[in-house]
């Protein structure tokens, strides 16, 4: 089931080494690739300069760790990520503890540069590292009676300072739609850059819903429920009228506090100009038929 | 109360112009750091953040002036009206970071402010605050003359509803915010006491 979704960025199997770490390196590796397949590209692909790593790395919301950008960054080292398991239960033929290495010789890894837009109205383009979450619940075996996937992140009180205060309530839940979660979008992300996760991340293993708000896209997973009821999401719980189960991002629906129609893109600098956000941040193509018949301003 | 008159000798020997030198460099540093990188690599979600913490920070040390005075002997009288229109020149920064790098269209400004009540508050109290840095001159003091005092009580109400729009923002269940709130309030608590204190 590996390799159902591409964009001609993703055929850049020839990056240099060593050329990865820097966004003008990466393009090379692109133009390496052959800029001939450029022309014909989508609307979907031809934006899609990945950001810096750095970018990436030193600007991240993982509650866990504090509620600043750059507390993830500083804090999120002391999480321990080896030995990792995965329990899979609920409505699965095979309910285990599955330890990563298993999981991952058994997954095949590709490359996916999607969009990722925050619910807080930035975004960047990350070039992720992963397989499917298909391919995982495959694995395990999903019974007909599952109609939803809830997942929950790691949670270690001596290790995440930014839960000794009930920002949230701990641990950290969210929940997909099973024709969401089985979506060939959604991914379960290992890395970025060809390199492994980094913590704040959520290394050592994610899921990426890319046309969702960010904060759907849950960090270091410990566990994935199969089940036959919608499950609580976190945020959801936390404010409701706010954040919606569903998600999906949505220039049309406003967050309560906040436009959603406009998005600032990181690292443009000091001055640029904020961004049109996109329709299912740009993969409407692929994931607008999951919803036919909703009304979106309902199931936000 | 050794502390007091201590204290008191030392900030005599400081001119209130260095107070202005001393308020007025984060600003200049956070812009350096913002067009340079030392921010992070999203510099004006960072320069907002900053410049409204100081704010509010500045507005929280000009309520402090007078308790400091009557309950520890404290007197930093000289330095409260640079205060005060420090937290205002902060808060004129941080609305202007918000206008013109952050939303960047005026018609948004508009539905942010009727639609957003943090927004809503955070505007009143600029608003508020703007009355009060014009009349911040000995020339307005002597005119004014009691009406003065009355009106830069509504300096009491700025502070709360810089407070309170902090404490909307705040995404989750925050402590910092409550911090600054908690601060806020109990200043204004130490005037509401102290008639009662004399009474008795
Ligand atoms: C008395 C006046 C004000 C004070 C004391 C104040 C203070 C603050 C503080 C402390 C923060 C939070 C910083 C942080 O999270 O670290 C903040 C954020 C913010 N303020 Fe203000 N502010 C004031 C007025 C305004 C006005 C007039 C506007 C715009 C109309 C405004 C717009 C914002 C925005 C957009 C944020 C960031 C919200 C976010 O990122 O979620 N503020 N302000």
């Amino acid at each position: 089931m590996a390799y159902r979704w591409k964009t001609d960025l993703t055929e850049r199997d020839v990056t240099p080494e060593g050329a990865w770490l820097t966004r003008r390196g990466l393009m090379a590796g692109i133009a390496g690739a052959g800029i001939a397949t450029l022309a014909g590209r989508g609307r979907a692909a031809e934006a899609l300069e990945p950001n810096t790593w750095e970018e990436i790395t030193t600007y991240n919301n993982f509650y866990e760790f504090g509620t600043d950008k750059t507390d993830p960054a500083r804090h999120a080292g002391a999480m321990t990520i080896a030995p990792w398991s995965v329990r899979i239960d609920g409505l699965v033929d095979r309910p285990a503890d599955y330890a990563l290495e298993d999981i991952l010789s058994r997954m095949t890894i590709e490359e996916r540069i999607y969009r990722f837009r925050c619910v807080e109205a930035w975004s960047r383009v990350v070039p992720w590292n992963g397989f499917e979450l298909a391919d995982l619940l495959e694995m395990a075996g999903v019974q007909s009676g599952a109609r939803y996937v809830a997942f929950e992140t790691y949670l270690n009180r001596d290790e995440m300072p930014g839960v000794r205060f009930p920002v949230l309530d701990w641990p950290y839940v969210e929940g997909l739609r099973l024709d969401e979660a089985m979506h060939p979008l959604t991914i379960m992300a290992t890395g970025i850059y060809g390199r492994d996760l980094p913590k704040q991340n959520g290394a050592p293993l994610r899921l990426v819903v890319p046309w969702k708000y960010g904060f759907k896209s849950i960090k270091s997973v410990v566990r994935i429920t199969l089940t036959a009821e919608q499950p609580p999401t976190s945020w959801n719980k936390a404010n409701p009228r706010e954040y919606g189960f569903y998600s999906n991002v949505n220039p049309e629906v406003d967050h309560p506090r906040w436009s959603q129609a406009t998005e600032r893109r990181i690292g443009a600098g000091l001055f640029a100009r904020r961004e049109p956000t996109q329709m299912f941040n740009g993969y409407a193509e692929e994931v607008a038929g999951l919803y036919e018949g909703m009304d979106l301003t309902k199931f936000y | 109360m050794p502390l007091g008159p201590a204290i008191n000798g030392a900030a005599r020997r400081v001119p209130v112009w260095a107070v202005w030198i001393a308020g007025l460099a984060p600003a200049a540093w956070l812009f350096w750091q913002a067009a340079t990188g030392g921010l992070g690599v999203e510099p004006v979600e960072a320069l907002e953040h900053r410049l409204g913490e100081l704010a509010l920070q500045l507005l929280i040390a000009g309520l402090a002036v007078t308790p400091l005075r009557r309950h520890l002997g404290v007197n930093l009288m000289r330095f409260r009206r640079a205060l005060g229109l420090l937290a205002f020149t902060y808060v004129c920064l941080h609305l202007a970071v918000w206008l013109l790098l952050d939303v960047q269209t005026l018609a948004r400004v508009w539905e942010d402010v009727l639609k957003r009540p943090y927004i809503t508050v955070g505007m009143a109290g600029f608003l508020l605050l703007i009355p009060l840095a014009v009349t911040s001159n000995d020339w307005s003091v002597r005119r004014l003359g009691s009406r003065w005092r009355r009106l830069h009580r509504l300096s009491y109400l700025a502070a709360v509803l810089g407070g309170l729009h902090f404490l909307l923002l705040a995404k989750g269940f925050q402590l910092e915010p409550l911090l600054y709130a908690g601060a806020i309030l109990g200043l204004l608590a130490l005037r509401l006491r102290l008639p009662r204190r004399q009474a008795a």
